[in-house]
């Protein structure tokens, strides 16, 4: 299991934008350097990217969440 | 002698100790939003106080240096890699040619300064090296740094000091809540008692709407005297006619989400300014992570000045290592 941590504190969002679909669902599957999602802060909005190949098994945190540097945001099924 | 930036981290621009003496035609002093930190950092490298610095915000840039050279790194708590080996911070670190720096995930405090020997020489404008990115002046193209940025480092300008690093007593401690010193006004008059009591007595919590312009909180909200609105003045009961705004100053459009503003705010407005952080706390302002629970303590004038002077002597101290 890898854990994707984000690397700045703001708020984390799983889609592109409000009326787009997710980046990536639970249970489907994500290559490396893969988008999961983005953090806004200070108006800037910064893509989260998976560091290893393999299945999403959960997110961590809800759609919209604020989180801190470190927090764990997803966790990846590497293989 | 200079810094190619691979990339450029979040928030990275070039700051010194500000554009003093431009507000007045609303060009604000701008300068590192922790200057005690960024301080600190130029001691470790034999630059002056004056020297520019690199402030960094929540992730770090990553850069190749072109000469040996010497830098340290200060304020928030984040991996310092050299090469890809942890390096220590509030530590001076020596750099070969073709040496590699960047930066890990950030453990504490929301601003990091990197300072050069020699210091970040871009062109002075209007007396400082500062960027305001919002009126394209200073730093590198007035702008935050982009990937591929070569930043020019000025030559030394003094010896090495003899410590290499700057003891832990005289380190901020960074993370946990926070405790802001105001002092009332110039408006406060146009909140309710209960509004003056929310605002020093209630919890207030750091949005991440929070920039080198100002720094949003989330609370109780406050309450304001009802009043027929003067000519020129907005409707909503937190509108003044427009007047001057001072580095600190605390205001709460619409009643619900106070402001206080930082070195790169704008210089005057329509909101009321119910109190300001005093000077000695803005360094403290500029440690806040989003999330961050924090109370306003009103002091008096007198207690305001004692602190600014406790905080020069404390700078004092660390000049003097």
């Amino acid at each position: 299991m890898a854990e994707i941590q984000s690397p700045l504190p703001g708020v984390f969002y799983r889609k592109p934008g409000p009326d787009k679909d997710p980046y990536v669902q639970e249970g489907e599957r994500v290559e490396t350097g893969q988008v999961i999602g983005m953090v806004e802060i200070m108006k800037q909005f910064t893509e989260v990217h998976s560091d290893v190949a393999g299945t999403l098994e959960s997110f961590s945190v809800e759609d919209a969440a604020m989180v801190n540097p470190g927090d764990v945001l997803a966790v990846v099924d590497e293989g | 002698m200079a810094l190619t930036i691979e990339q450029p981290g979040l928030l990275t621009t070039v700051q010194d100790q500000g554009r003093i003496g431009y507000y007045n035609v609303g060009i604000p002093q701008g300068g590192a939003m922790d200057q005690e930190s960024a301080q600190a950092a130029n001691k470790l490298v034999g630059n002056t106080a004056a020297e520019a610095v690199l402030e960094c915000t929540y992730m770090g840039p990553s850069f190749t240096v072109d000469a040996p050279t010497t830098i340290a790194v200060t304020g928030a708590d984040i991996p310092v890699l050299l090469n890809g080996t942890e390096q220590s911070a509030w530590t001076r670190i020596e750099l070969a040619e073709g040496d590699a720096v960047k930066f890990g995930v950030l453990r504490g405090g929301a601003r990091f300064y990197l300072a050069v020997r020699g210091g970040v020489d871009v062109p002075e404008v209007l007396g400082s090296r500062s960027t305001y990115a919002i009126g394209r002046l200073g730093g590198v193209d007035g702008r935050k740094l982009e990937a591929g940025d070569v930043v020019p480092v000025g030559s030394p300008v003094g010896e090495l000091p003899s410590v290499a690093e700057i003891p832990e007593s005289l380190r901020p401690a960074l993370g946990g809540d926070q405790e802001l010193r105001i002092v009332w006004g110039l408006y406060d008059h146009l909140l309710t008692d209960e509004g003056r009591r929310r605002l020093v007595e209630e919890e207030w919590k750091l949005t991440p709407v929070a920039d080198r312009m100002g720094l949003r909180y989330e609370g109780p909200g406050v309450e304001w005297i009802q009043r027929e609105q003067p000519f020129g003045a907005g409707q909503d009961p937190s509108n003044i006619v427009d007047a001057g705004y001072a580095v600190g100053s605390i205001q709460v459009p619409g009643g619900t989400q106070p402001i206080v503003l930082h070195r790169d705010a704008v210089s005057g407005g329509g909101y009321a300014m119910v109190g300001t952080v005093i000077s000695a706390d803005m360094d403290l302002l500029a440690r806040a992570t989003p999330g961050t629970s924090t109370r306003f303590r009103a002091v008096s004038m007198e207690e305001a000045l004692e602190a600014r002077r406790e905080r020069a002597r404390r700078i004092e101290g660390l000049w003097g290592l």
